[in-house]
């Protein structure tokens, strides 16, 4: 299983994008505060929740709008905000997945301002993780002994709900670090790594093969539904975000009883992250209100009364441990010793642009299993985006 | 009544705003989107360097939007035909005189009411391949009868199978608005030309063939307008019940402009994806109104 930090390690990557501030426009009559995102259910609307209090006992006197669009990994959150910001109308903040999403879509395009000053002011730049390497990864051999297995004594090895194709994206980016390691996976981003290398095919092909050990309605469930097959038993092995580890605490499923988890095959010492983060538009009427918004959720106590409520991880180190599960304290570990790469179905290695192609592909990928078509179509799909 | 010029300039103002919002709003928007569709704009920031048509030749050499265009021609027909087929056949037996004939007719007309985002999640359900009808054939004894439905990624001379689930959701909600519009083409056939051609020893096929089919022929040309730029169009019913589903199988143009527009941020070719679609309902559109003009003039 892999796992993910939540909130603003994006500070640091923004130094790079250093944009001449423009002159705050001075905030109107009204102290309001709108905040922006797609956590709108379980876990993550408690999360938020848990942080807005925060803020509000810091800033009692500030009107908190808190502006929500339903929808998974903010399908469609993201067209109202491209709407908003091309309007002319930016939220105070707005969540959005760190990495490339954000860099490409909202800060090349001069949307943003820089924020890192937030963590200097508050003496906070040594707070949040430095990349560590660690040990090469296995292959996936033991991971087809196994499913070969269950699928002998009928149950559903790996379950997969990809009515949002994104849940295959997922499985695959996790797929091919297995196959490439780190490097070389962090490669297929810059351009540096070839979508047509032995590495990527033999990870498509392992793929394609994996695909025979799914559930056969997968393009009927959502990934939740693919946890939960998990959990009744129906099926043997999900591979997921640790929203999934959250979904089963909030459904009480016991730890190492009913569930456990386990890096994805051949990944062990690799750490795929993704994050939500909020950032800074600019010319937006309530400056200082969201610069005290991230301020808290920069702080200890903000991402401490989140990512527990969430069932991620914070994204500083020095979260208190004991506030954190036996799955995030491992995951924490985890962040803490392994090689980090970014994930692609989260939006953090690529573009947008990019990924909405990917996931086209994996859609005829999953269904034709044509390894050559799909690696000639990443090709071309890489030629056309990556930033060498 | 004679129109004096006085009444002519009064009338003219009076429907100015009308036309205002109506010229920038519907047709300033359509040509605005056709301006972005010639241009390079790709990404969050507008780029309107003209490239004039390489988007809309990218699209169709694009596979998916190529799925895209047979799974529209396909569901339209389909959708047309069993509309309008299992819509007259309600409104012929209900115009049979039948008891509790307002019972049924509200029953039929019902799932007009609901929004097709509401039919959509209904019927993904019914057609779950584990737990919807599939499992009520197990619960008879059938177990070996298990059906894909909306995941079924078969296909015949490049009609996706899972199009059948669709086309039957649809069809569900809309078979109620034909034949609210038979019934009433049927109760406008007069009684007598009937009776006389049952004295004439006519049978009830014969009647539908020679007297009933051809004096509902404008309705039908008109259920078939309606319900074509409704199936060209189509995207809450997809995007609620199936969403693309597996290799494309039940993608339409409608759920590709929406995802390459606001996912991909390719806004240019989101906008040549929009004008394609307006074409195409141009070509069913377009010949309709210019009959009706013709007929007023």
């Amino acid at each position: 299983m892999k796992k993910l930090v939540v909130l603003p390690i994006l500070f640091a990557l923004m130094i790079s994008f250093q944009i001449s501030a423009n002159g705050a426009q001075e905030s109107e009559a009204k102290n309001e505060m709108e905040i922006f995102s797609w956590w709108t259910a379980g876990g993550e609307a408690e999360g938020l929740n848990a942080i807005i209090d925060i803020y509000q006992a810091q800033n009692p006197d500030v009107d908190l709008i808190n502006a929500t669009v339903a929808g998974g990994a903010g399908t469609n959150a993201k067209a109202v905000l491209a709407t908003r910001m091309q309007g002319g109308d930016p939220p105070d903040s707005f969540q959005v997945h760190a990495g490339h999403e954000l860099i490409d879509t909202w800060v090349v395009s001069d949307f943003m301002e820089p924020i890192s000053y937030i963590l200097k002011d508050n003496g906070w730049m040594d707070k949040f993780p430095k990349d560590v390497i660690l040990e090469a990864p296995r292959t996936m051999e033991e991971f087809f002994n196994v499913a070969e297995v269950f699928a002998s004594n009928g149950v559903t090895p790996l379950s997969l709900g990809d009515t949002g194709i994104w849940a295959s994206t997922h499985l695959l980016e996790n797929v091919i670090l297995a196959s490439t390691g780190p490097e070389k996976y962090n490669g297929l981003w810059d351009g540096s790594t070839s979508w047509d290398s032995p590495e990527v095919r033999e990870a498509l092909n392992n793929f394609a093969k994996m695909m025979k050990y799914v559930n056969a309605d997968h393009s009927a469930i959502s990934n939740m539904d693919a946890a939960q097959y998990v959990a009744e038993g129906k099926a043997a092995m999900n591979v997921m975000g640790d929203w999934a580890a959250g979904y089963f605490m909030s459904k009480g499923y016991d730890q190492k009883v009913v569930w456990d988890w386990v890096p994805s095959p051949g990944t062990e010492g690799n750490f795929i992250m993704l994050s939500d983060s909020f950032g800074l538009p600019k010319d937006i009427k309530n400056v200082e209100n969201a610069e005290k918004w991230l301020t808290v959720l920069a702080s200890k106590e903000g991402q401490d009364a989140f990512n527990p409520v969430k069932g991620s991880i914070p994204a500083r180190i020095d979260g208190d441990r004991s506030l954190y599960n036996e799955y995030q304290n491992e995951a924490m570990d985890d962040f803490n010793t392994n090689v980090i790469v970014p994930s692609l179905a989260h939006g953090a290695a690529a573009s947008e642009a990019w990924l909405t192609r990917i996931n086209d592909i994996v859609t005829i990928l999953v269904t034709k299993l044509d390894v050559d078509k799909a690696v000639e179509d990443l090709t071309s799909a890489a030629e056309k985006y990556a930033q060498k | 009544m004679i129109f004096t010029k006085k009444d002519r300039k009064k009338a003219l103002l009076m429907v100015t705003p009308s036309i205002l919002v109506v010229v920038v709003f519907i047709y300033g928007f359509i040509a605005w989107s056709f301006r972005v569709s010639l241009s390079a704009w790709d990404g969050i920031k507008s780029d309107f360097t003209l490239v004039w048509l390489d988007n809309y030749i990218e699209l169709f050499k694009n596979t998916r939007f190529q799925i895209d265009l047979l799974n529209t021609f396909f569901f339209t027909i389909f959708f047309i035909v069993s509309c309008v087929f299992f819509g007259f056949f309600l409104a012929y037996l209900i115009n049979k005189n039948i008891k509790g004939e307002g019972f049924f007719r509200t029953v039929y007309m019902f799932p007009l009411a609901l929004s097709f985002v509401v039919t959509g999640v209904l019927w993904r359900w019914m057609l779950n391949p584990t737990v919807g009808i599939n499992s009520l054939f197990q619960m008879m004894g059938f177990e070996n009868v298990s059906f894909g439905w909306y995941t079924n990624t078969d296909s015949m001379g490049g009609f996706n199978f899972a199009l059948l689930s669709i086309i039957l959701a649809a069809t569900w909600q809309y078979m109620g608005y034909t034949m609210a519009m038979f019934l009433a083409g049927l109760r406008g056939i007069p009684v007598q030309l009937i009776e006389s051609a049952q004295i004439e020893g006519a049978g009830e096929f014969t009647i539908i063939k020679a007297i009933i089919i051809p004096s509902i022929k404008p309705i039908i040309l008109s259920a078939m307008i309606v319900l074509g730029h409704i199936s060209l169009k189509i995207f809450d019913l997809v995007y609620a019940m199936t969403g693309s589903g597996p290799a494309f199988v039940t993608d339409f143009p409608g759920l590709f402009m929406f995802e390459t527009t606001f996912r991909g941020n390719h806004y240019a070719e989101g906008a040549a994806i929009s004008i394609i679609m307006l074409i195409m309902v141009a070509f069913v559109i377009v010949p309709y109104l210019y009959s009706t003009f013709k007929k007023e003039d």
